[in-house]
């Protein structure tokens, strides 16, 4: 039920605050995203036909060294 | 991008868990999370260091009563069309599923989204078209959405929405189990932000995780619930930074609030959990299937729903039993013979359960 899928915001259709998004491997489906400010070439989030959140692609590319950092602070082994 | 995969970093946090020598048992509330803990293999690795992950009511399907999936048939047999999500028309009723009551010549629909819904509505402006509207905070700001933005008169919504964080105090409160951390679910998060858990750390002192959904993202969560255990702390922490900001999703916030109220509800499994339920505001009363259709509902008000017979789904829901502990499990209660609703939903752990062939 919850779940959701990142897709890439290829074009907006403000007046009917729907975008089409490329979720990659040639599909994409139209999404409506009246729930976020999101513009053109920024992944979505999509839940049930709605885009519930903008992903931060900076963080995405910097978890995994983030995770790193955060073992070698922690203790446990 | 935002897959997350590094077999050595996973190596290195089981490692690193296993060398912490704990006792501990954490809930999770996302079918989501169960299916990458049980389909990578991570809850039997996690037990092996000593930690029990256990799912708790965090599969909207599942904690959906038997008394609102009647409503809906109730509805359908007096000619309206109901629509809703795949899962959720499989579910038993008292006797009957939505998708059974087919048979009977009732107008049910699948759908994947709302706005489906909605055109529907707008293709048949000669019927009454009711979306059976489920999910937590990551689908209820959707349902919104579409109130604010008009829907077709013959349209409306059988609101079971329901929150996440009444259900995380009611847990501790009940205590059947001890619980020494939470991981929180990813998705709901995104919409709800990390406030609302805050309040719940306070007051009963029980250390949070926000996690996304791949392998990483949970082992993550995990060790980071460890790290807190182990000194001592209770707070409220992010993992799932690429999709959750600690505000939430405003936009969706505010919606949500302009549409609905929060109420007491019942889940299966729980008594009455205040304040947990979402129901449409008096100013939308002409999208409240339940105002609307108020005289047909009104045979169900004074009826019982009884649990199947032998099911465990409740105790299920509430942690305090496995899947496999149930003895209707893999035998009477199949994908194909669902007794109750844990097995029908594609996020119930004895689905998930039974579909990874741990019987």
């Amino acid at each position: 039920m919850c779940l959701a899928i990142p897709g890439k915001v290829v074009s907006i259709d403000a007046k009917t605050g729907h975008a089409q998004v490329d979720y990659g491997e040639g599909t994409s489906r139209t999404v409506n995203v009246s729930l976020v400010d999101v513009k053109v070439g920024q992944y979505v989030l999509v839940h049930a036909g709605f885009a519930i959140q903008v992903l931060d692609q900076r963080e995405a590319e910097e978890t995994l060294a983030l995770f790193r950092e955060m073992l070698e602070m922690g203790g446990g082994g | 991008m935002f897959e997350l995969r590094d077999k050595a970093l996973a190596d290195e946090v089981v490692s690193k868990l296993r060398n912490a020598s704990v006792h501990l048992r954490f809930m999770h509330v996302c079918g989501t999370h169960q299916e990458t803990l049980v389909r990578h293999g991570l809850d039997a690795l996690l037990k092996g260091c000593g930690i029990t992950v256990s799912q708790g009511p965090g599969c909207p399907v599942c904690v959906t009563t038997a008394r609102e999936i009647e409503e809906a048939i109730t509805l359908a047999r007096g000619g309206v069309t109901v629509a809703s999500f795949g899962d959720m028309l499989q579910v038993p009723g008292r006797s009957l599923s939505l998708q059974q009551a087919k048979t009977e010549d009732c107008d049910v629909r699948m759908v994947y989204s709302i706005e489906d819904a909605v055109k529907l509505a707008q293709a048949n402006p000669s019927k009454e078209v009711v979306f059976l509207a489920v999910g937590f905070e990551t689908t209820a700001p959707s349902t919104a959405a579409v109130i604010v933005a008009g829907p077709p008169k013959n349209f409306s919504v059988l609101s079971c929405h329901r929150l996440i964080p009444p259900a995380l105090q009611a847990i501790l409160k009940m205590g059947e189990l001890r619980i020494d951390g939470f991981i929180e679910p990813g998705h709901v998060s995104t919409i709800i932000g990390l406030k609302p858990y805050q309040l719940v750390s306070r007051q009963y002192h029980v250390p949070q995780v926000v996690a996304g959904f791949e392998p990483l993202d949970v082992l993550m969560a995990v060790w980071m619930l460890v790290q807190q255990v182990q000194q001592g702390k209770a707070t409220v922490e992010n993992e799932y930074v690429r999709a959750v900001k600690t505000e939430g999703n405003v936009k969706a916030q505010r919606v949500m609030q302009q549409v609905f109220t929060a109420g007491d509800v019942a889940w299966r499994g729980f008594p009455v959990i205040p304040k947990s339920g979402l129901f449409l505001k008096p100013q939308y009363a002409a999208f409240d299937a339940r105002k609307r259709f108020t005289k047909d509902l009104a045979v169900l008000a004074n009826e019982s729903f009884p649990e199947p017979a032998g099911c465990l789904c409740g105790a299920v829901l509430r942690g305090v039993c496995a899947s496999q502990e149930c003895p209707l499990f893999g035998c009477q209660c199949t994908p194909q013979t669902p007794q109750g609703p844990c097995m029908v939903s594609r996020e119930g752990s004895c689905r998930i359960e039974f579909q990874y062939q741990k019987k």
